[in-house]
């Protein structure tokens, strides 16, 4: 709660932003869940430029739209609740708004709450009145009965107000004219500042930015802040009672009865898994026959592209390589990737649309409070099931550190979509079979092994808070969203453009090169033995002992680029030990995994070892770059690893044991 | 008029706010409203009864007991 120390990292991006446009600088601010990235995101479209704060883990973001010729940019604060800020996002929108790097800065408010969000208005205009006020959501408070009363919220404020619905693009144009003439009558300038009339005392000092209602400028420690902000509260009181109707102060009925089903003793929890596992049962018997499809198509289009290069009268073995190595690789992962992850992520997209997530997160809440961790932390787990990578960089809503690195190190437990293939095809060719009976029963062991995955988290969250990471949960306090109705087209798109082809296309990237490797260590040798084999025979004695065989391990090691290509390099591995193959479909794959030695056992296995081994380059990278420290990024790829080895210990030996 | 820890206060009764002990939280329990006067409800409550979410000013703010017992109200 530092106000004291303002750093000049403004200064520092305002060169970088200026270079963009010719108009205004336009800061846009507000508290989380109003709505203000869809503002930002419906003036800019797509002329967006995004970076890192310098110095902070802190993405932020900037963009531009032209008016009257002119091109002005729009930079995207973090969302905070007040200019006192209690984390490293709030610190920025403080630095941006109070240092002045902007001609005009737009408050964007939820219409529903308006009340609170008057508590950063007002904070932001005890300094200057450059500003617009944009009331958004208005139609969905228009809907809970809550009429706004704009021209009487302008008078009030003395600054322009607009009444917006980002969503549908209402009240833009009107938002776009009033910044021009907010800008046009500008004030901030230091001489000419209005003296600032709530702070009780610095009595008009121009230069005073946060006193707000504070007994001095100076005294920003708790009393000071409280005394502040109790203030502002009774004149944000005093205009919603002059510009706020309600046709009906009850909380919405339904709301809250849906609320508590999701939330309630008994039926929380169920539901809660209910839905994960419908989820999971839509995705298992939606991909199954496209991906089949995929992949025998592939097959033949392999074939018919061998035949095309030994017409050509390429060498052989330039075909292997292209077909047996990078072909095969990449078209295995877009065949068992692609068809799972466009149903799963718009599935995903639409719980977290509807506003579900947070409600999963306060049910989960008591247990992180147990383990000495953030509730938050499970929805950094709901990002690692798109991408690790993106769950670690997710941990930032985090706000205390020590609980930031419980989040990071545990986060790859959470099986993310490269590895939810290998845990798809393996249950499908092993347990399940397909079929729509079959899928429920997949789609239960699937729900059983991210349970598996989830009671990971909770363990070693806990084993870290009561050792290395010492230290007691500090306070949480978490925004429930009203459930909103989703979009279904925009979660659609969003979903396929955003997720599921840039995941998918940095997997195709990655396989790729790792293919040709692969291709290579099976088929360049030492001593009479391929590199591959040759390596799978070290490790091999090794791996008995867990249950998986050197093979298997040789493959986890060289999935290390991406966890997508395990089950390829696995294949690679098999065949080029003799046993050539035509696996067109997946039962073929069964045969081929048999033929090899492997049991039930090492399937379960394999699938354990899949949940709990070691993050992928990508994930450990930006550990790195997230904690900057090599040792936290070498624990996150330790602990791990021995969770995942014990538990196949404890299972190769239990079956030792029985058979 | 009794004064309550908040947590302590049941689901679906409205009550007004007393004061905020002075806590590591209490600044940010201010900015989020939960300031002396206004009033408060408790809407739902996890599983385990802890968080409990809560209706202040138009919005739902999930609080962990051990914080929202900083939060003394009457009713």
């Amino acid at each position: 709660m530092d106000l004291s120390s303002p750093t000049n990292n403004v200064s520092s991006v305002l060169p970088d932003i200026k270079r963009r446009g010719d108009g205004l600088i336009v800061a846009l601010a507000g508290n989380p869940n109003v709505g203000k990235s869809t503002v930002f995101n419906a003036l800019t479209g797509m002329r967006q430029h995004t970076g890192n704060w310098p110095g902070k883990t802190v993405d932020w973001a900037f963009g531009t739209y032209s008016y009257n010729g002119h091109e002005n940019i729009l930079v995207d604060t973090p969302g905070a609740y007040s200019l006192f800020p209690t984390s490293a996002e709030e610190e920025v929108t403080r630095d941006f708004i109070t240092e002045g790097g902007s001609d005009v800065i737009v408050i964007v408010c939820d219409a529903s709450c308006l009340e609170r969000n008057l508590n950063l208005v007002l904070q932001i205009l005890s300094f200057t009145s450059d500003a617009v006020v944009c009331v958004n959501l208005i139609d969905e408070a228009a809907k809970k009965g809550i009429h706004v009363d704009i021209a009487e919220l302008e008078r009030l404020l003395g600054i322009p107000a607009v009444a917006t619905s980002a969503r549908s693009g209402a009240g833009l144009s009107e938002l776009m004219e009033k910044i021009e003439r907010a800008a046009a009558s500008k004030s901030r300038d230091k001489e000419s500042a209005g003296p600032c009339t709530r702070c009780a005392g610095c009595r008009g000092n121009a230069a005073c930015k946060y006193g707000a209602g504070a007994e001095t400028c100076t005294d920003t420690g708790l009393s000071g802040r409280k005394t502040s902000t109790s203030v502002i509260f009774r004149e944000a009181e005093d205009i919603c009672s002059k510009v706020v109707r309600h046709d009906d102060t009850a909380y919405d009925g339904i709301q809250l009865k849906l609320d508590r089903l999701l939330t309630q003793r008994s039926t929380g929890i169920p539901v809660m898994l209910v839905l994960l596992a419908v989820v999971f049962y839509i995705t298992m018997v939606g991909a199954n026959l496209p991906s089949e499809f995929l992949w025998s198509f592939f097959s033949r289009l392999g074939n018919v592209l061998d035949a095309l290069l030994y017409a050509a009268g390429y060498p052989e073995i330039l075909h292997s390589l292209l077909l047996s190595g990078v072909y095969r690789t990449v078209t295995w992962v877009v065949s068992f990737m692609l068809p799972p992850m466009a149903i799963f992520f718009p599935l995903f997209t639409l719980l977290e649309d509807l506003g579900y997530l947070p409600r999963a997160a306060f049910n989960l809440d008591n247990v992180f409070l147990k383990c000495g961790a953030c509730g938050k932390q499970s929805l950094t787990m709901c990002m690692g099931f798109g991408c690790n990578a993106a769950g670690v960089v997710g941990c930032r809503i985090i706000e205390s550190p020590r609980e930031r690195l419980v989040a990071v190190i545990t986060n790859s437990f959470v099986p993310c979509n490269g590895r939810f293939p290998t845990l798809v095809a393996l249950i499908t060719v092993f347990f399940a079979g397909t079929g729509a009976f079959s899928s429920a029963l997949s789609a239960v062991m699937l729900t059983g092994f991210i349970l598996l995955g989830v009671f990971a988290t909770f363990f070693v969250s806990k084993l870290l808070s009561s050792t290395v990471l010492k230290g007691f949960a500090s306070s949480t306090a978490m925004e429930m969203p009203p459930f909103r109705r989703p979009q279904v087209g925009r979660v659609i798109v969003r979903s396929v453009f955003d997720r599921t082809l840039f995941v998918l296309g940095r997997a195709a990237v990655t396989a790729a090169p790792a293919g040709l490797i692969i291709w290579l260590m099976a088929n360049l040798s030492v001593g009479g033995e391929s590199l591959l084999s040759f390596c799978a025979g070290i490790l091999d004695p090794f791996a008995r002992v867990f249950g998986l065989d050197g093979i298997i391990l040789t493959a986890f090691i060289l999935s290390l680029p991406a966890n997508e290509i395990l089950i390829p390099v696995m294949i690679m591995a098999y065949t080029s030990s003799g046993t050539l193959i035509e696996y067109e479909s997946l039962s073929e794959l069964y045969e081929l995994f048999i033929a090899n030695g492997w049991t039930a056992l090492t399937a379960l296995n394999v699938m354990f070892f899949s949940i709990m081994h070691w993050p992928c380059a990508t994930t450990l990278l930006t550990i790195k770059k997230e904690t900057g420290s090599f040792k936290w990024t070498l624990v996150s790829f330790i602990v791990p690893a021995i969770c995942g080895l014990t538990l196949c210990f404890i299972t190769a030996s239990v079956y030792r044991a029985v058979f | 008029m009794n004064i309550y820890d908040l947590p302590s206060i049941p689901v679906g009764r409205s009550c007004t706010i007393d004061y905020v002990a002075d806590s590591a939280m209490a600044g940010r329990l201010y900015d989020l409203g939960f300031t002396p006067g206004a009033s408060v409800e408790c809407l739902f409550a996890a599983p385990s009864g802890n968080p409990r979410a809560y209706l202040i000013r138009g919005t739902v703010i999930a609080l962990r007991n051990s914080d929202a017992a900083a939060i003394k109200a009457r009713y």
